[in-house]
């Protein structure tokens, strides 16, 4: 299979750009693997890439019920960034910002990572002091963090209505080095390289039980037959809960639906990522011109990928507030995904109660900009029966033990989280 | 938008109602031990089903009820007062 190249481009379009090899190959299951991750998004596929790349295991497959990329990884508003408040996130996911620095060239694909700068608004004094708190607490950590005044926010993103009457806008938070990533390319990216090292992805398989023998694993049961493996990773965010039933495991998580929105195309008018302060919106530009923008979740348990109309016009009156501009875009498309709500907020990474079956999962609705790291941390975590420094606070056990990484201080309430 | 019988008030919508999770869970003995507290406080059953759960219509009546959603489907098949019983469908 071809690298991807300058020259390789040029070629092709000699022949109109018809004949590029397919990028991953479509092979049916074998009998057994090594390891099996369950689900085809960024992360499983990313888990995948890793465990043959860093840890020499490509007797792997990745089983996916419908095609890749399809789920979570192609329903979120694309964001990465690494301003998180406490230590425990600090190191991962700045790690995964580290490895979106590198990611193209490392899985020869244009992920369109994008380091425009993601600016995080306040609107009060009190909120001032949360987010010089946060940007010096990610200093601490090596992580770049700029607090602005308002003139320096006026001029990162004129749009914003610094004055309005409710929520004057006082500052912001700005994280230079974050930015954006092109979603379903990330998952493309990931699988052709993974593919390149041998990982069988294997599409429209649905696993319907995990057979577990003696609290350890023997493989799972899909649509296409069983699949023997001596490890298990699951992958599979939004269902995390269920798969982790089919072994017997109970998990601190909801699903809920989280919706996201696109615009018309316009020119260009917002060169960042820039978040409202005083409820919850945040928007970009993507290269094609639409405004990609999201909020909150719905908030009750939902395993629909669609939201409810309540939630739209919070979402639309919240960035009318912040960007009256908008008042006057039409939205396109807007869509819903399923989150794992953990108790905290915060994701688990880790070994589980039966051996030799691990879980990425628990993501809330930060999983994107973890997708490198997760799936580095989830093959290290597979390849060694052991977490790695970055995920080994990232466990079930935490909720039983009272260490918790409750970022928001929302309490064992995940739909406020 | 959900539209929600409240059996104190009839038929509202879902925006004057707060949601406040998994109506099945049951708070433990006293001296019933870590394992069943933890179990209380965080651990949920999810389904991708029927689910009975506890709305507040905050900008109502203040009652907390009772309501059997589909959280596939997100239809409501049946709501009550907070005492009473409801039970979920064989899935």
């Amino acid at each position: 299979m071809s690298r991807y190249s300058a020259f390789q481009l040029f070629v092709n379009a000699f022949t109109g750009h018809r004949s590029w090899p397919r990028a991953w190959r479509d092979p049916a299951p074998k009998p057994a693997y090594d390891v099996v991750i369950v689900g085809g998004g960024g992360h499983g596929l990313a888990a995948a890439y890793y465990l043959a790349k860093e840890h020499g295991i490509t007797n792997v497959a990745v089983v996916e019920k419908g095609p890749i990329g399809l789920g979570n990884t192609g329903r979120n508003t694309t964001i990465v960034r690494s301003n998180y408040m406490f230590p425990q996130n600090h190191h991962f996911y700045e790690w995964s910002l580290k490895l979106w620095e590198g990611l193209e060239q490392d899985l020869n694909f244009n992920a369109m990572v994008s380091q425009r700068g993601v600016l995080g608004l306040f609107h009060s004094d009190a909120q001032r002091q949360v987010f010089a708190r946060r940007g010096n607490s990610m200093r601490l950590s090596g992580i770049d963090a700029e607090l602005l005044d308002r003139d320096q926010v006026r001029a990162f993103v004129p749009l914003v209505d610094l004055d309005n009457g409710r929520f004057p806008v006082m500052g912001g938070l700005l994280q230079r080095r974050g930015g954006t990533a092109r979603h379903d390319a990330v998952a493309w990216g990931f699988a052709r390289a993974a593919d390149r090292r041998g990982v069988d992805i294997i599409q429209h398989c649905e696993v319907t039980g995990i057979r577990v023998a003696g609290n350890r694993v023997q493989g799972v049961e899909t649509t296409r037959g069983f699949i023997g493996a001596k490890k298990i990773g699951l992958a599979v965010a939004g269902n995390t809960s269920r798969l982790a039933q089919m072994a017997g495991i109970s998990l601190p998580i909801e699903s809920h639906v989280l919706q996201a929105f696109v615009s018309e195309s316009l020119k260009p008018m917002i060169d960042c990522v820039v978040t409202f302060g005083a409820g919850h919106f945040y928007i970009s530009q993507s290269d094609k011109g639409g405004l990609v923008f999201g909020g909150n979740i719905d908030g009750y348990n939902s395993y629909a990928q669609r939201g409810n109309l309540p939630t739209v016009e919070h979402v639309w009156s919240a960035g009318v507030t912040m960007i009256p501009a908008l008042s006057r875009v039409r939205v396109l498309r807007q869509w819903g995904g399923v989150m794992d709500m953990t108790m905290d907020g915060s994701p688990i990474i880790c070994r589980t109660p039966v051996e030799n079956l691990y879980i990425d999962g628990g993501w809330c609705y930060g999983g994107f900009k973890a997708t490198p790291a997760a799936g580095w941390c989830h093959a290290h975590t597979i390849a060694r029966d052991a977490p790695h420094e970055f995920n080994r606070h990232f466990t079930i056990d935490r909720f039983r033990e009272g260490l918790m990484i409750d970022e928001r201080g929302a309490g064992p309430s995940p739909w406020l989280q | 938008m959900h539209r929600i019988d409240c059996p104190w008030c009839g038929v509202r919508d879902e925006i004057e109602f707060a949601y406040r999770g998994d109506a099945t869970v049951k708070r433990p003995e006293a001296g019933a031990g870590v394992d069943a507290f933890y179990a209380y406080v965080y651990e949920r059953g999810n389904p991708r089903g029927w689910h009975i759960e506890w709305w507040h219509h905050a900008a109502g009546c203040r009652q907390w009820i009772k309501v059997l959603r589909h959280t596939l489907t997100h239809e409501i098949r049946a709501t009550a007062k907070a005492g009473d019983t409801v039970t979920a469908p064989k899935p």
